[in-house]
């Protein structure tokens, strides 16, 4: 537990990514079976104790502690599980705690009746940092800044195993995943485990270059689609079971009930997640607040209900087509659509187009008057390989939109750039004000963040904690995808992907936007 | 009464660390939310004395009057006596004496040892005016010895790395620095140019802390696997580009509350404390035998509770405070 403990501080501390996967990596180097496995299904999420709740360790605090100075402490920590951790008043007694295995086991086989006291037991054994990992592990809900994809980028780095390797056994593995570590190890071979029934990592596009690109590829030999502006998504429809995953993985059938309820047939569908009524896509805002909870709710499913518009077939029943040219796959997803009906899958229209001008004509109309991102070409020879193989897949944007606004606040970043004020909120003209559209990182060279952070300090208006305000009087050339209404945003605008351009120190901040200007973007979404 | 709640000793019309300039004032200790410059006279330890001098100027009060701990002084029929508080150095009490009343005010205290300020003394009384800073039971502070370990172990398993150490410039700091080198810490400490005068008159005063530099004009490869004492708000700031890949440590008692550490930045938070933590609340109301206590600076609505609880006569006083710079930083 001792390590386990060490291992939380450090991820909950360090907001850098390669810290936490140095951290990651060296525990499952340096932890011996089945610990790490425990170790690893904890940071993933995978485990959940039926009796240990949050409320069961309040209740066994308040027997030792008064509960008026409970709640005090409580108010000031703000956190329940530090709090308990924090304020335990009993410590010392024999030995140390019994190992990350041990423990869980403990979890799952105590009674209930007799939890309270194994708890308190193992609190006063613990150390201060061991105590808040114990209640960490105990309660759930690590939030220390470690996704599951971290944790699998980290047993990559540990093995020399790609991660995309990693990530095709994984939802056949069970914990502690001895199996995966064994292979891992190289003590035996890749776990075997059904193909047809667990993620297959995707196959992702590059973006197009213009002027390169176009000139030589051959209009004939690709397939047109639009860029759907949802999130991709993995069907796997298995032997009695569907489930849903993210492009890293990430199991989330349980927030879309209505697709895996009502999908039909067995197959392994690659597509984009969208909302909206009878297969009309909404904004990716309305897709956000679904993907924001874990669990549907009742108005959720009436109100946004989800659809999967579908564009690739990695199995066909339980056949791998993979390794078949894109258009046979095609012609089988158009077939199985046909014997397999559907009311939450809809497929991806294949868009004609006469050569590459006819397409970039197709492009901005379709960003113009239907929001469209842009389109995908796709070479019709292309097997299914998944990462980013060169040559096959292309994304083929719209060209984005650019408002030139003016600097409201500032606020200081993370790790390297903890000294340098590099996140930043700016606004457009409304009436004599100015008003929030959006808020964005740097993305700039280091000089210019060193002339812009230092523009920031001396043009300060006022500061609220770590923000400041500066004077309304530099302009930002700020681009982005589109723009949407949000109730959320003072100006009544949010815009979606925005980031800084350029730095127009030469423009005048009067000349800047109008909240009237704004109002294009958001008619065309 | 013989001290209102203005800690105003109304018998000599002196106060105790007024906030605003007063006629006649006793200063507990050099901390700026305690000790103001503008006074007209002034009655402290000699060290407070000098402290206050170092900071704000030999000219900071009217005039000064030393006062050794444990040495009586007799104004008109009220009797003044300093006890060491072992906050920081000349840190101390003040028990005020007036037909066989005692009133002790503890200023800011703790009951660890620290070879950086006089060892405290418990002083009994009728009436304990106790500071709170602490003043909740999630505060249990660690041995301090133990938070030296864990930075000196950081820096050995990172030596690529400089180890920003936030401090608050009088008191902590030196305090992290003894520390270091009861540890075994030999190495030159670089410090900030704020902590330069004050560690020089601690070290005239009799607390030797070895080899200090100003972290001035050093290469940025030198400073790879040293420490480095600044304040908390140079650590984060533009000061601490000089360093290669920093590794932000903070010393305070609120350290020991992860939520704050993240929010602050801090990667290596170090629960040092200057203040004592709830159980030494606890244990000084108890062998004070007061059985009146008023409750300032801090948590004080948790610590009246539990007072009345234990059947004694609690009060918060709510008083009016100048943050020091760094404000909870600081403690």
């Amino acid at each position: 537990m001792k390590r386990f403990a060490q291992l939380l501080e450090v991820l909950a501390l360090t907001s850098s990514r390669t810290r936490k996967l140095a951290a990651l990596t060296q525990y499952f180097r340096d932890t011996p079976d089945p610990d790490r496995g425990y170790g690893l299904a904890v940071l993933t999420g995978a485990l959940n104790f039926a009796n240990v709740k949050p409320a069961l360790l309040k209740e066994t605090v308040l027997a030792e502690v008064d509960a008026t100075l409970f709640a005090m402490s409580y108010d000031y920590v703000g956190d329940l599980g530090e709090t308990i951790a924090l304020i335990w008043p009993h410590h010392g007694g024999t030995g140390e705690l019994p190992s990350l295995t041990e423990l869980i086991d403990l979890f799952n086989t105590t009674s209930k009746r007799d939890l309270p006291k194994l708890i308190g037991g193992l609190l006063t054994r613990a150390e201060i940092n061991e105590r808040w990992a114990l209640v960490k592990l105990a309660t759930g809900g690590l939030r220390v800044g470690v996704s599951a994809r971290l944790a699998k980028t980290a047993l990559a780095e540990m093995s020399g195993v790609e991660l995309q390797a990693i990530e095709e056994v994984w939802h056949g593995l069970k914990v502690p995943y001895g199996a995966l570590f064994d292979w891992l190890d190289g003590k035996t071979g890749r776990p075997d485990i059904d193909q047809s029934a667990r993620f297959h990592p995707l196959m992702l596009s590059n973006p197009i270059d213009e002027e390169r690109d176009l000139a030589r590829l051959v209009p004939e030999d690709f397939a047109a689609e639009w860029k759907w502006d949802g999130i991709r998504v993995q069907l796997v429809m298995g032997a009695g079971t569907v489930s849903l995953f993210s492009r890293t993985g990430d199991d989330i059938a349980n927030a879309f009930p209505d697709i895996v309820d009502n999908a039909q047939g067995r197959a392994v569908l690659d597509g984009e997640l969208l909302v909206g009524q009878d297969f009309d896509p909404g904004s990716f805002n309305d897709l956000q607040q679904r993907l924001n909870k874990k669990v549907a709710s009742a108005r959720h499913l009436r109100e946004s209900p989800a659809f999967i518009r579908v564009y690739d077939l990695l199995f066909d029943g339980d056949v791998d087509v993979r390794a078949l040219p894109w258009s046979e796959r095609r012609a089988r997803l158009e077939a199985w659509f046909a014997a397999n009906p559907q009311t939450r899958l809809d497929l991806s229209e294949v868009l004609p187009f006469a050569d590459w001008d006819d397409l970039a004509r197709q492009r901005r109309q379709g960003a113009d008057e239907h929001g469209h991102e842009g389109v995908m070409i796709k070479l019709r020879q292309a097997p299914y390989v998944p990462g980013r193989p060169k040559g096959y897949w292309y994304k083929w944007k719209r060209d984005p939109n650019v408002v030139d606004a003016v600097l409201m606040y500032a606020q200081r970043g993370h790790g390297r750039r903890s000294s340098f004020y590099s996140d930043y909120t700016f606004g457009v003209w409304k009436g004599n004000e100015i008003v929030p559209i959006g808020k964005a990182y740097f993305g700039f060279t280091d000089e210019e963040l060193k002339l812009l952070d230092k523009w920031i300090r001396t043009h300060t208006i006022g500061s609220f904690g770590p923000v400041r305000e500066v004077k309304k009087e530099l302009v930002f050339e700020v681009a982005f995808d589109s723009a949407q209404e949000s109730a959320r945003h003072k100006s009544g605008v949010a815009l979606r992907f925005p980031r800084i351009s350029r730095i127009r120190w030469d423009k005048p901040a009067a000349e800047a936007a109008t909240l009237a200007d704004m109002a294009v973007f958001v008619a065309a979404t | 009464m013989l001290l209102d709640r203005n800690l105003h000793i109304r018998a000599i019309d002196t106060f105790i660390d007024p906030s605003v300039p007063r006629e006649r004032a006793i200063i507990t200790h050099g901390h700026a939310d305690h000790a103001r410059s503008g006074h007209g006279a002034v009655l402290a330890t000699p060290d407070t004395i000098a402290i206050m001098q170092t900071r704000y100027g030999v000219d900071c009060a009217g005039r000064f009057q030393a006062l050794d701990f444990g040495v009586p002084l007799l104004i008109d029929d009220v009797s003044i006596t300093l006890y060491p508080a072992g906050h920081i150095l000349g840190s101390a009490q003040v028990l005020v004496e007036h037909k066989g009343q005692r009133v002790v005010v503890t200023g800011d205290y703790k009951r660890l040892a620290d070879r950086t300020a006089q060892p405290y003394e418990l002083v009994r009384c009728d009436l304990l005016v106790t500071e709170a800073t602490f003043g909740l039971p999630v505060f249990q502070h660690p041995l301090p010895q133990t938070e030296i370990a864990r930075l000196l172990k950081s820096v050995r398993d990172n030596p690529e790395r400089s180890h920003l150490v936030g401090c608050y410039a009088l008191g902590k700091a030196q305090r992290v620095i003894a520390l270091l080198r009861d540890a075994g810490w030999d190495a030159p400490i670089y410090l900030h140019g704020a902590m330069l005068k004050l560690c020089g008159l601690y070290e005239e005063l009799g607390v030797t802390l070895g080899d200090l530099r100003p972290a001035l004009d050093v290469p940025r490869a030198d400073f790879a696997g040293q420490i480095v004492i600044a304040p908390p708000s140079a650590i984060r700031d533009r000061w601490s580009r000089r360093f290669p890949d920093p590794m932000v440590c903070q010393a305070s008692g609120w350290m020991s509350v992860k939520q704050r550490a993240r929010q602050a930045l801090v990667e290596l938070p170090l629960v040092i404390s200057d203040h004592c933590d709830w159980g030494e609340l606890q244990q000084t109301v108890h062998e004070t035998e007061a059985a009146t206590v008023w409750v300032t600076h801090g948590r004080e609505d948790a610590l009246v509770y539990w007072c009345r609880q234990q059947g004694l006569e609690a009060q918060p006083l709510h008083l009016q405070r100048f943050e020091d710079d760094g404000g909870e930083e600081a403690a």
